[in-house]
């Protein structure tokens, strides 16, 4: 399943780089808003289910190279965020949903 | 191959250039064909020292040097010190204030992370001094 599939099924909206969505496939699905947990628990291709939406978050996905990070619960995402997230490729997308639910929703598609 | 050097300096309090040096070093990794595995720990493990020396030392260096066997790196810092290594080192300890928290740091994580992403780790700590930590990953 790609990015795209999956913000088409569980109703995402994209605030980054949706161009690349439709190349980006999904192995998986990790939920945690503590940065250095996530960096040593996210694995590739994950989606990252996450509250935090500043500028170290992109590094994050940056590093551990997850597929896209979608901030939950209407969670804001920086300037400096966003414009980083555009320049390194980072997929981002929005929901008012939970992490709960969206991961939820990736594991019933699974 | 001759080995590789490079050298990043990374700027103390100032949380938006976090992340560069581990960035480039990845990027440097991926350029010379090391395996993802090996490239995913050294970044993780510099991405842990460049917020430490952020967060806890105001700012340091950080010295690589890339064989095809050893990936080895330095992280120095003139920052305070670590009074007591080993509680540092356990996972959940962390002097980090609540502004850091609220960026999602502070996890206590750092040091144990970088522990279990690298073959050998020594730290080197004066308090009042500065903060050195040694690594090597090797490329298996
Ligand atoms: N470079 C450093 N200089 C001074 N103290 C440090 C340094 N790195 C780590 N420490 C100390 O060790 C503790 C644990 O570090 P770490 O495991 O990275 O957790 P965290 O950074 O989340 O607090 C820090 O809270 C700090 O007290
Ligand atoms: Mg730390």
């Amino acid at each position: 399943m790609t990015v795209k599939d999956f913000a088409q099924s569980a109703d995402l909206k994209f605030i980054c780089n949706e161009a690349l969505a439709s190349e980006r496939n999904i192995d998986g699905c990790y939920c945690g808003d503590l940065l250095s947990w996530v960096m040593s628990k996210a694995k590739e291709n994950n989606l990252w289910l996450t509250v935090m939406g500043n500028i170290n978050s992109i590094g994050v996905a940056v590093l551990t190279d997850v597929a896209c990070i979608i901030l939950t619960e209407n969670a804001p995402l920086d300037d400096n965020a966003r414009e980083k997230a555009d320049s390194n490729g980072v997929i981002i997308l929005t929901t008012d949903k939970t992490s709960y639910e969206v991961a939820a929703q990736y594991s019933k598609l699974q | 191959m001759d080995s590789i050097k490079l050298h990043y300096d990374v700027s103390g309090n100032d949380f938006t250039c976090a992340g560069e040096a581990s960035g480039k070093i990845k990027r440097e990794l991926k350029g010379l064909g090391f395996p993802n595995d090996i490239i995913r720990n050294v970044a993780i493990a510099v991405y842990e020292g460049e917020i430490n020396m952020v967060i806890h030392a105001g700012g340091g260096v950080i010295d690589v040097e890339i064989t095809p066997e050893c990936i080895s790196l330095d992280l120095i810092d003139e920052g305070p010190g670590i009074p007591d290594i080993s509680l540092a080192m356990k996972e959940g300890f962390s002097t980090a204030p609540e502004n850091v928290r609220q960026l999602g740091f502070g996890a206590g994580m750092g040091l144990p992370n970088i522990k279990k992403y690298t073959d050998e780790m020594v730290i080197d700590s004066e308090v009042g001094v500065g903060t050195t930590i040694h690594l090597k990953v090797f490329v298996k």
